[in-house]
C-alpha cells in the first residue's frame, strides 16, 4: 500500500479543512481499506471521521429516524428504537456482510462507496431518505448518481441519514455466497400514500421498479406481482447471475418482501 | 510516522509506526504475535480476527492509527497459564480444526459471539461465522465445538 498521511480530527470543519482531490473520508473503511491495499485507490491523507461525535448516534421522532454517519451497521442493527419503528432496516444492518464488517462498517461509509450490490442504498430509496451533508440536504432520489458515483461534491461529508417511517416494510436479498452482496435484493415499503420499491444489485446503481410499484400500488399482495414483466435488458450479467436470472430475482424477492412486510 | 499506545492481552504497549501500518502487520511484524493469521488479505477469510475494545474484528482492515489507545485481545491472550480457553479446549475434543490457519480467527470471533448469545443456536453460530472461512473441516465439527464451549462458559 503507498503511503500517506493519517489524521484523525474532531470536528466537520477539521476535516473539510483537511479535504482536497487527493484525500479521502475514513469511516468503518471496509472498502476504502481494501481498495487501497489492491491498489485500487491511493490517497496522500486519509481524514479519520469516526472521532467527531455529532455524526454518531441515532434519533427517532414519530416521523422519521436519523441516524448518525458514522453509526456502524452493528449499533442500527441492535438498536431497539430502530427495531420499533422500522424493523426491516434493523434487520438489513443485520445481515450487511459479515460480524466483523457490521463491528466496524458504517451507514455512510456505505452510502457514499454506493457500490451497486449494497444494501443501504436500496433502503434510502424505499424509506424516502434524506441525505444530510456538511452543505446541504439531498434525497435519496438525486444522491445516487452511477456506479460507485453520488452526488456528493469534493469534500462535502455525510452527516446523517433521515428515512421517513413507513406504515409497513421488508428488505428481502438473494446474497452472493462467495462475496455476501446482494445478486439482487429489493426493498418493499408501503406509506399512506405510494409504495415503493427499490431494487439493489441488478444494475449499474440502485433504481425503483415502477412496474411492480404499479402493480403493488392498486392491489398490494405478493399475487400482484405475478403479472408483471420484468425486461432482461439492462439488467447486470456476470459470473454470479445472467441478467434473466435476476429479472427473475426481482419478482421472487419482491414477492417475498411484500409477504414479509410489517 | 505515529506514536500508537494499545493494550494488547494486558501489556501496555507504545511503538512509533507508519501511517499505513495495519493492526496485523502492528501485532505480526512489529510485535512478533504470529498468532494472528494472515489468510486473503482481503477482509474476507478472517484469520485475522481479534477484539478490539471487546468486538471482533479483522485485523488485516485496520489501520493501527485508527485504534490508538484500544484494548486489543489476540488469540496469545486467551490461554490462561498453559489452560487452553473453553472455546480451544472444544475445538480440540471435537476436531474442529485440521491445519489450523484459520482457527486463531474462529476462536476471536467465538468469543465475541458468546459473549452476546450464552446458548447460540446452530443457525446463528453459522451466521455469525459467515466472515471465517475454513478449508479444511466443512464446519460441521466447528458448529459442535462451538456448542459446548458455550454450554460450559
Amino acid at each position: 500500500m503507498k503511503s500517506f498521511n493519517f489524521h484523525s480530527i474532531k470536528s466537520v470543519k477539521e476535516a473539510q479543512k483537511l479535504a482536497s482531490g487527493k484525500s479521502v473520508y475514513l469511516a468503518g473503511g471496509m472498502t476504502t481499506i481494501p481498495a487501497m491495499k489492491h491498489g485500487l485507490a491511493s490517497y496522500s491523507d486519509i481524514i479519520d471521521i469516526k472521532n467527531i461525535k455529532d455524526l454518531s448516534g441515532i434519533k427517532v421522532s414519530s416521523k422519521s429516524i436519523r441516524i448518525g454517519a458514522i453509526t456502524k451497521h452493528a449499533e442500527v442493527a441492535s438498536s431497539k428504537e430502530v427495531r420499533k419503528s422500522i424493523s426491516s432496516l434493523a434487520l438489513l444492518a443485520d445481515g450487511i456482510g459479515d460480524a466483523q464488517v457490521r463491528n466496524r462498517g458504517t451507514i455512510g461509509g456505505s452510502i457514499a462507496n454506493n457500490d451497486p450490490t449494497a444494501d443501504y442504498p436500496s433502503a434510502c430509496l424505499a424509506l424516502n431518505a434524506t441525505i444530510h451533508t456538511s452543505n446541504r440536504k439531498i434525497h435519496a432520489n438525486k444522491f445516487f448518481k452511477d456506479m460507485f458515483e453520488t452526488a456528493l461534491k469534493k469534500g462535502e461529508l455525510i452527516e446523517t441519514v433521515e428515512f421517513q417511517i413507513p406504515t409497513k416494510s421488508s428488505y428481502e436479498k438473494f446474497p452472493s455466497p462467495a462475496s455476501l452482496y446482494a445478486m439482487v435484493g429489493v426493498y418493499v415499503a408501503k406509506y399512506k400514500s405510494e409504495v415503493i420499491v427499490a431494487v439493489t444489485g441488478a444494475q449499474s446503481v440502485v433504481y425503483r421498479c415502477k412496474e411492480i410499484e404499479n402493480a403493488l400500488n392498486s392491489n398490494f399482495s405478493a399475487s400482484a406481482i405475478d403479472g408483471v414483466k420484468i425486461k432482461s435488458s439492462g439488467l447486470n450479467s456476470d459470473i454470479h447471475a445472467s441478467s434473466d436470472y435476476r429479472a427473475h430475482l426481482i419478482k421472487v424477492l419482491a414477492k417475498k418482501a411484500v409477504t414479509g412486510c410489517k | 510516522m505515529q506514536r500508537v499506545s494499545l493494550v494488547i492481552n494486558g501489556n501496555k504497549v507504545s511503538r512509533e509506526i507508519e501511517d499505513r501500518t495495519l493492526l496485523s502487520s502492528l501485532l505480526r511484524d512489529i510485535l512478533s504475535l504470529t498468532g494472528t493469521h494472515v489468510g486473503c488479505d482481503t477482509s474476507q477469510c478472517g484469520a485475522c480476527v481479534v477484539l478490539v475494545d471487546g468486538k471482533s474484528v479483522k485485523s488485516c482492515t485496520l489501520f493501527a492509527a485508527d485504534i490508538d489507545g484500544s484494548k486489543i485481545i489476540t488469540i496469545e491472550g486467551l490461554a490462561n497459564n498453559g489452560k487452553l480457553h473453553p472455546i480451544q479446549e472444544a475445538l480440540k475434543k471435537h476436531h474442529g480444526l485440521q491445519c489450523g490457519f484459520c482457527t486463531p480467527g474462529m476462536v476471536m470471533s467465538v468469543v465475541d459471539l458468546l459473549k452476546n448469545k450464552k446458548n447460540p443456536s446452530d443457525q446463528e453460530i453459522r451466521d455469525w461465522l459467515k466472515g471465517n472461512i475454513c478449508r479444511c473441516t466443512g464446519y460441521q465439527n466447528i458448529v459442535a465445538a462451538v456448542k459446548e464451549a458455550a454450554s460450559k462458559m
